[in-house]
């Protein structure tokens, strides 16, 4: 089956491009989460128009290609005189579109909390501080955590357009074996192989979280 | 005349219909009484072919509902049926509801369509709620709305499944009462029903429906004002 | 900071950069359209009794889902190449954005059907209408009520997944415009933000338009 122009260090090569892809999944999730929860909290808790403003500027990383994004972070941190990595760049700008989508998962989490339970909680004398620990946490990560896979799966597939800035992860290491063997079906299928197999189980997962939380 | 011979029909190992046999002359009302999960509304379901059978027959004027050769969507159009949940067409206004089936299955023009549906409205009180959507009807309207739906067909039979189980208390007697006006106007009618009072004032016969069988089948001053089966008396005195 | 601005020029390319918008619609819009047969499809073979068909149907959109959207362009743009098909990168976007749709809109219109009760197909049929009457008239309208908004976000987001065209090649719609320019300048920062900004109008205009011909479109 393995053409002989596709070598097993070839095939290391990707492994090592799929590497990338995680490690740079891994920082956009916890960079996106991290500002998705404090933001996200944010919006439920503050009314009126701080929480709008702050709406309509995530908004703007919902709303233009992040492909665009990347090419204009990657242009504007040398103009600020910023010296640093692709990598990194990638990572920023991934966290930052990732905490635009966390954000409102949080939100709505948050949000689908009923208030009558919520006054229960405080009405017992629970202080603002438990009734967020004890009751809105809990049942705002069942509502919110199928989204958040989501959200990270879908980080992980969009880690791919950082090549174009020349960040070496799975696809981009793809491309390159493809254009020293000329065999783009099966090194694409490999890649693809490669991706399913990171994605499929996790997705599976969390349809299963959803279908038994739903249940209850 | 609707002939129902020894019909069974199972839901996987439920047995839910053992053996049932009746028949409906034409202009005759007849009720369908018995506690739930007895098979009522099933039969109902396979008189007109909206439920397959297991064995027996189910005749309506000489044609065989159930038999292969038999062109179903003919035969519905002769038989009109009105459920428990009204199943309005959310999507169209009242009068499309009632204009739709006569257009697209009868093939009338708008015109005659829009005439037999604003005649059937009129018909059951809701000349004044033509162009409203479903969604602005109470339980009663829609359900009243679902009887004009299938009167628009010009059927020969009607079919009620507890037509009033799922309204408000203060919504039933409008329903009922359009039921007594179809009835006597000499309309053919099976009515599986809770309603008692209605059962012995507009039935011409009543049958008391028992764990897939019919226990008991007569004129309503015996099913109902002095039953003959110890079956039948407890259950008219759990439903009082 | 010691970079000077020049937004100029990218003004002065204003109408080619808006005829790429024109084009980036266009891809969108056809992915879209193309993505909604497919995926009505996809989702009535994965209910229906076929099991071929339901494999088919489910390794589609997995696959659809499961994998990125850029590496299904790749797919189609390099990959059927040792087919002997050889699309042009206008073509290879466009296919591959619909492929993508696709299995997503699937997924949508299979929870659409499920969503519409059992109960509206039982009372259109005991009106006499055949199956395929009943489907066409009764939950064919209220199943597009469903999936309006989906349907919508889906097409949304095909635009912004367009800008893929510029890995590869593709030099007529907005990005590739944008790129084409800023190749001759590199003034990439400028050239990009305007571009940023029209995505983000494009966006915009839809989501608006989408709610007045909802608002025109359903009325119950």
């Amino acid at each position: 089956m393995f053409n002989a122009s596709v070598s097993f260090h070839d095939v290391l090569f990707m492994l090592r491009g799929a590497g990338v892809t995680l490690l740079l999944t891994f920082w956009a999730v916890v960079g996106g989460t991290t500002l998705g929860v404090l933001f996200g909290l944010l919006r439920a808790s503050a009314p009126g128009w701080p929480s709008f403003a702050l709406g309509a500027v995530l908004d703007v990383f919902r709303s233009v290609p992040l492909l665009i994004q990347i090419i204009l972070v990657n242009a504007f941190a040398p103009i600020l005189g910023f010296d640093v990595s692709a990598f990194t760049i990638a990572c920023i700008v991934l966290a930052v579109y990732g905490a635009a989508y966390c954000t409102e998962i949080v939100r709505a989490s948050v949000l689908a909390v009923p208030q009558p339970t919520r006054r229960a909680a405080r009405s017992l004398g629970l202080t603002w501080a438990d009734d967020l620990t004890a009751i809105v946490f809990p049942i705002a990560l069942r509502v919110g955590l199928p989204g958040w896979i989501g959200l990270a799966l879908g980080l992980m597939k969009d880690s791919a357009l950082v090549l174009w800035i020349g960040v070496i992860e799975l696809l981009r290491s793809s491309q390159i074996v493809v254009t020293r063997t000329q065999q783009p079906l099966l090194v694409l299928g490999i890649a693809g192989a490669i991706y399913f197999l990171i994605s499929f189980p996790i997705a599976r997962a969390g349809a299963w979280f959803e279908r038994r939380w739903q249940d209850q | 005349m609707i002939e129902i011979e020894d019909v069974h029909k199972s839901f996987g190992a439920l047995e839910v219909l053992k053996g049932v046999s009746m028949t409906v002359a034409r202009g005759e009302v007849v009720s369908v009484i018995g506690g739930s999960g007895s098979g009522k509304s099933t039969l109902l379901m396979c008189i007109n072919g909206l439920e397959p059978i297991d064995a027996g027959r189910v005749v309506v004027d000489g044609v065989d509902v159930h038999a292969r050769a038999t062109d179903i969507n003919r035969l519905r159009r002769r038989i009109g049926i009105v459920f428990q949940q009204w199943n309005a067409f959310p999507h169209l206004t009242v009068l499309e509801n009632v204009m739709l089936a006569p257009r697209k299955v009868l093939g009338k023009s708008r015109a005659e369509a829009e005439a037999i549906a604003t005649d059937r409205l009129s018909h059951v009180g809701l000349k004044d709620k033509l162009v409203a959507y479903p969604s602005r009807l109470s339980g009663g309207q829609q359900q009243r709305m679902a009887i004009a739906r299938a009167l628009a067909m010009s059927p020969d039979y009607m079919l009620f499944d507890e037509v009033t189980s799922a309204l408000d208390p203060q919504l039933v007697g409008e329903v009922l009462d359009t039921m007594r006006m179809l009835s006597s106007e000499g309309m053919t009618m099976v009515v599986v029903t809770h309603e008692m009072r209605f059962a012995r004032d507009v039935s011409d016969r009543v049958a008391f429906f028992h764990r897939g069988r019919i226990h008991e089948i007569g004129p309503p001053e015996q099913v109902i004002g002095n039953p003959q089966r110890p079956e039948t008396a407890d259950f008219l005195k759990s439903v009082r | 900071m010691n970079y000077s601005f020049h937004w100029r020029p990218v003004f002065q390319v204003m109408p080619e950069m808006l005829a790429g918008c024109l084009v980036t619609v266009e891809i969108a819009a056809l992915s879209t359209v193309i993505g909604v047969a497919i995926g009505v499809a996809l989702a009535l073979g994965r209910t229906g009794g076929n099991r071929a068909a339901a494999a088919f149907a489910l390794a589609w959109i997995e696959f659809g889902r499961n994998t990125p959207g850029l590496f299904q362009i790749y797919l189609v743009y390099f990959g059927l190449g040792s087919f002997g098909l050889h699309l042009n990168s206008y073509a290879a976007l466009t296919a591959g954005i619909a492929f993508n749709n696709a299995s997503y809109l699937a997924e949508t219109f299979r929870g659409g059907l499920r969503a519409i009760p059992s109960t509206q197909t039982r009372a259109a049929r005991s009106l006499g209408m055949s199956a395929p009457l009943a489907f066409r008239l009764i939950m064919l309208p209220q199943l597009f009520r469903i999936v309006y908004y989906p349907m919508v976000n889906q097409m949304i987001l095909s635009v912004l997944m367009t800008a893929l065209g510029l890995t590869v090649g593709l030099d007529t719609d907005l990005a590739g415009v944008t790129q084409h320019f800023n190749v001759l300048t590199y003034r990439t920062f400028e050239y990009f933000s305007v571009a940023a900004a029209l995505y983000y109008l494009i966006a915009k205009a839809m989501m608006l338009t989408s709610r007045v011909v909802a608002w025109r479109l359903f009325r119950y």
